[in-house]
């Protein structure tokens, strides 16, 4: 479903943050992308979304040369994919339900859908009670959950979740955890980047690939190396 | 779809005003100053004009006809000379009318109303009072007065005489004046007009930098460059509207409280005359507060939209 072909990444002044990384992702599969800040999992993920292009290799997204998309076309192929940060990046000036009904405006969807659809996601993450509030009045874990709703109403082929946990205290860090695997359960892609040993741990069985200096030296089922 | 789109925008462009309001504020306040800058420009060219028109009106040249041509006579040269391109007006008084305004004049003068009364008959000609359309018009129509054809019957000469000389430097050099204070205002007005622009295209862009990370995140959840802008250029809109309305409003009070000094002084009510082209400026302002909401947004968020 997501294949990165011998990708490198060189920036301007000559970093090379990604080098020469072969990886492939299958369909409703649940992967964690672990390494150090600076190992190159964030600027894989940028790639991935068409925010940055990769200096050498190819990246493809259901067979579709990302690095080929047109620039007023790559609205449409960040509508498949869904985004959660570290910083929920939610639209202050918004409700929670606001939000969420932003981005399902920003697909195009018709008014039926964005009035049966925000109430169920919210119910997903938990959120129900709180749709009139604003993103400054809620906690950090409920303003990750607002933007794993918003993440997710689109119906996206894949969920990308970079550190979602990074500002937030355990307990609530777990709930956004199970969140995610709930997400994957219900048939989205998952694909997570962490430097927590504890939520790899929590994790059980699943793929976990470990990144360091821009190289893939770690790609195994059910365990975890940091 | 399109006009579901349209109705999208518009709603995010009035959840973007009222949600950041302390912004839209500051907007709306920058833009007012502008279009209240151009309103007033506008009329203060408007008394400048009526200013300088009334001093026009003070110039004119008098034809003093000889006592012996017969109203018929001077009719048909007033007529001849209304044909002329350069008049714009001429006034015929009467040999009779000349002698009642003469003795008005001179009520308090005795000896020169007796001197008068001794004598038989009216010894004062008629007089034809000739107003250019601009005024260095002046010197063709004298010459014209000058040449031998225009100006005689019979081969006699109608015209006493024409006082255009003597009054020739006073008229060239209200022509300099006028004509400085014109280019004058039409320069002063341009530069005024491009320094407020200047200040109203910054604000915007100003508002708009405050919501960068709102247009990144727009893009990241999946919306289209089209719809972002569109939102903020139907912003810009709201700031251009809402200014110009204030502005244009605003002038009634501010003119109901100066007209009395300006019709003291220029003889012109301002007021009436800004009631009878409210529109017109209310169009004017409204055209240009959406103009510049509409360039700036557009300009502004560019910068943001780029991959």
């Amino acid at each position: 479903m997501i294949y990165f072909d011998k990708v490198t990444k060189i920036y301007q002044d000559g970093m090379k943050v990604i080098d020469d990384v072969s990886l492939s992702i299958e369909p409703e599969e649940f992967i964690s992308i672990v390494g150090h800040s600076g190992a190159g999992k964030t600027t894989l993920l940028k790639m991935l979304l068409a925010e940055e292009s990769p200096s050498d290799g190819f990246i493809f997204f259901e067979s579709q040369d990302i690095n080929k998309i047109k620039e007023n076309k790559i609205y449409k192929h960040r509508q498949k994919i869904g985004v959660v940060f570290q910083d929920f990046r939610l639209l202050s000036n918004r409700t929670v339900y606001e939000n969420i009904a932003f981005a399902m405006e920003a697909a195009g969807k018709t008014n039926d859908e964005i009035i049966s659809d925000v109430p169920y996601v919210l119910k997903l993450v938990g959120l129900e009670g709180k749709t009139q509030n604003f993103p400054q009045e809620l906690s950090g874990g409920e303003q990750q959950r607002v933007a794993i709703a918003r993440a997710i109403v689109n119906q996206p082929d894949v969920l990308i979740a970079d550190e979602p946990t990074g500002n937030l205290d355990p307990n609530n860090a777990k709930d956004i955890i199970d969140i995610l695997q709930k997400v994957n359960e219900l048939g989205t892609t998952v694909i997570l980047t962490t430097h927590n040993k504890s939520i790899i741990e929590n994790l059980g069985k699943k793929r976990v690939v470990t990144m360091e200096n821009g190289k893939i030296i770690r790609d195994k089922s059910g365990g975890y190396i940091l | 779809m399109l006009i579901v789109n349209i109705k999208r925008i518009i709603k995010t462009g009035f959840i973007n005003f009222f949600r950041n309001s302390t912004v839209s504020i500051s907007a709306i306040f920058v833009m007012m100053t502008t279009l209240s800058v151009v309103i007033f420009l506008l009329l203060s060219n408007v008394l400048f004009n009526s200013a300088i028109e009334q001093i026009k009106n003070k110039i004119d040249i008098n034809v003093y006809i000889k006592t012996s041509v017969s109203p018929d006579e001077i009719l048909i040269l007033k007529d001849s000379l209304e044909l002329l391109p350069q008049v714009e007006d001429i006034e015929y008084i009467s040999r009779e009318q000349v002698l009642v305004n003469f003795r008005e004049r001179h009520r308090d003068d005795n000896l020169t109303l007796q001197a008068l009364d001794e004598l038989e008959e009216n010894p004062l000609g008629a007089v034809l009072n000739i107003k250019a359309k601009e005024i260095n018009q002046y010197e063709g129509i004298a010459d014209f007065l000058e040449s031998e054809t225009a100006l005689s019957i019979e081969s006699e000469k109608i015209i006493e005489k024409v006082n255009y000389h003597n009054n020739k430097i006073a008229i060239d050099k209200l022509y300099k004046i006028t004509n400085a204070v014109e280019s004058f205002g039409f320069s002063t007005t341009i530069i005024l007009i491009i320094i407020t622009i200047l200040i109203t295209f910054n604000t915007i862009r100003l508002t708009i930098f405050i919501s960068r990370k709102e247009i990144k995140v727009m893009k990241l959840v999946g919306a289209n460059n089209n719809f972002i802008r569109g939102s903020f250029v139907f912003e810009g809109i709201i700031y251009g509207v809402i200014s110009a309305t204030i502005a244009s409003i605003i002038f009634y009070p501010i003119l109901f409280w100066i007209n009395p000094f300006i019709e003291n002084m220029f003889f012109l009510d301002l007021l009436a005359y800004y009631s009878s082209h409210f529109f017109q400026i209310l169009f004017i302002t409204l055209f240009m507060g959406m103009s510049l909401g509409i360039i700036s947004s557009l300009l502004a968020v560019r910068t943001y939209l780029k991959k």
